[in-house]
């Protein structure tokens, strides 16, 4: 449905956007993930047409974004960051215009607006000039105006920007809904709510893709790397020496307290050393009391592959 | 074409929702009456709207249209909204097209007011009615290059105030200083400056004759700003 290949994006020396590639299946949310400045927002102007690729090619549909924009703008339903708007226009009046643009007819136009008034809760200020609206209330008309010609592929920056948290919730709710009839690009710097919406998620940082998988993908190649935690009570020579000699280790920090000595191991990847721990205590005879992964969300994981980008970026 | 009439529904709905609006048509209206009080109505004087069209209209839409045209794209560029603008299917050219015609709508609404002078008129004297169209030929001519010119700088920054004072300045250039400065000069620059000078083209229409030359002066002179802007529009998606 989305593909991209190579794509790079330059603003004069800055590279905004760094070679990236991918392809994004029909039907289902996707999440773009990444710190603010990452690249998100231009990779998502190009895209829907708004800005062209200093090179590389991008398609909607089988369209070329640059050759044959105005096919991908048809199918394409975009909300951005700010979600900007006429302030002196009135909802509904808004609605009707940018149906008109997208070539809706009357009746379409008044079923669609009907429609997505109900969906994105439009209903209680609809007959309002939109200068009056608070930063939700406009996020959710600019929502309505990206779903109400019924896109194939929607393209949502930031969509819960400025939302209050009941509304949050909601406008979840509804991509979720969305992701079954439509294709839907999302993107956040908030990882939670792209755990909670994504089947997949690309992670992007300086303008590179990092990662991409979906989140349990994503936090088994984490947990991979997580350091386990061993508490167990016996002599701290013989344990450190003993837990040193197990294949998959890689490195041990011993600390000791009350006769108690904790463990913190570095596996080897691909190695899961918590079996190991379990019949070197139990065949050297010391009690086990905790013995544990340290917890792998999709937010260490995150901040790690973000922290190692930077890292070379500035190298 | 379809796009080009919603987007013209549109800049006309902006114009009658927006206080600048107001302020700029009264302006506009307190300074045509003005001038024609004071010039025209009075004892004595010639019952022709003459002085108040070849010389006080001029100045006023050199000082007006500006105010009309500068926030119709510089805008979009402030408040972002050309993004969910170009990113419907809809071209450069019907977005700078739907624009002017919407101006010029609103112009010609203004226009159109100006029509209680020669009504006050008939009352002391004949009006000549084939002048009177002549004058409005020439006025809308006018006013649609001047429109495309502010139009131009509208989408050159998303400064309104920078915008309106560069179309002042070049309205002003090529309204009177060409025709000034064609006298100081002879020969070929002369001839080039008066060929440029809005005055030049606009006097045959106050005097009440259709010249195709200064028909074709204006059309052109206009679509060559429209030209520019759509190309500047253009642009914006390199930067």
């Amino acid at each position: 449905m989305i593909r991209v290949k190579n794509l790079t994006k330059r603003y004069g020396p800055v590279l905004a956007v760094d070679d990236i590639t991918f392809d994004v299946e029909q039907g289902g949310v996707v999440g773009f993930l990444g710190p603010n400045g990452a690249g998100k927002t231009t990779a998502m102007r190009i895209l829907t047409c708004y800005q062209p690729a200093t090179s590389g090619s991008a398609s909607i549909r089988g369209f070329d974004v640059f050759k044959q924009s105005l096919e991908v703008r048809r199918c394409v339903g975009y909300l951005p960051e700010t979600a900007p708007l006429y302030p002196e226009m009135r909802v509904r009046e808004y609605l009707h215009f940018r149906g008109k643009l997208r070539g809706m007819s009357y009746p379409e136009r008044t079923k669609a607006i009907r429609h997505v008034s109900d969906r994105c809760w439009l209903g209680g200020f609809i007959d309002r000039p939109i200068g009056q609206l608070s930063k939700g209330m406009k996020q959710r008309v600019g929502l309505a105006d990206a779903i109400m010609h019924s896109p194939e592929v929607l393209i949502l920056d930031e969509p819960t920007l400025g939302l209050d948290p009941t509304q949050i919730r909601e406008t979840r709710n509804l991509i979720k809904e969305l992701g079954a009839n439509h294709t839907v690009l999302l993107s956040s710097h908030i990882l939670h709510e792209i755990e909670q919406t994504c089947y997949r998620t690309i992670i992007i940082a300086a303008g590179r893709i990092v990662a991409s998988g979906s989140p349990e993908e994503l936090r088994n190649q984490l947990s991979a790397q997580a350091r386990v935690i061993a508490e167990m009570r016996g002599p701290p020579e013989e344990v450190e020496k003993s837990a040193r000699s197990l294949d998959g280790v890689r490195n041990v920090e011993v600390s000791s307290s009350d006769g108690w000595v904790r463990l913190a191991i570095e596996p080897k990847p691909e190695h899961d050393v918590r079996e190991d721990i379990f019949r070197l205590t139990s065949s050297k005879g010391w009690s086990l009391r905790e013995l544990r992964r340290e917890g792998a969300t999709l937010e260490d994981f995150f901040v790690q592959v973000t922290a190692q980008q930077q890292d070379t970026q500035t190298r | 074409m379809r796009n080009i009439t919603t987007m013209v529904q549109r800049e006309l709905g902006a114009y009658f929702l927006s206080p600048i609006a107001y302020a700029v048509s009264a302006v506009f209206l307190f300074a045509t009456g003005l001038a024609f009080a004071l010039g025209t109505f009075r004892n004595g004087a010639e019952a022709s709207l003459r002085s108040l069209i070849e010389f006080w209209i001029v100045v006023i839409l050199v000082f007006v249209l500006p105010m009309l045209t500068m926030r119709l794209i510089s805008e979009e560029l402030r408040s972002g909204t050309i993004e969910t603008l170009m990113t419907v299917p809809i071209t450069e050219v019907e977005v700078v097209l739907g624009k002017f015609f919407g101006a010029l709508v609103f112009y010609l609404i203004l226009l159109a007011t100006l029509l209680v002078y020669p009504i006050v008129l008939s009352i002391f004297g004949p009006v000549d009615a084939m002048l009177l169209v002549c004058n409005y030929i020439g006025l809308l001519l006018l006013g649609a290059l001047y429109i495309s010119v502010g139009l131009f700088f509208s989408a050159f920054t998303k400064h309104q105030i920078i915008s309106v004072l560069l179309s002042f300045a070049l309205l002003a250039l090529m309204t009177f200083a060409a025709h000034g400065l064609a006298q100081t000069v002879d020969g070929w620059p002369k001839a080039v400056l008066q060929h440029l000078s809005v005055r030049t083209h606009f006097f045959d229409f106050v005097r009440g004759m259709v010249d195709m030359n200064h028909v074709v002066f204006f059309l052109t002179t206009t679509a060559l700003f429209l030209f520019l802007t759509v190309k500047r529009v253009e642009m914006r998606r390199w930067q």
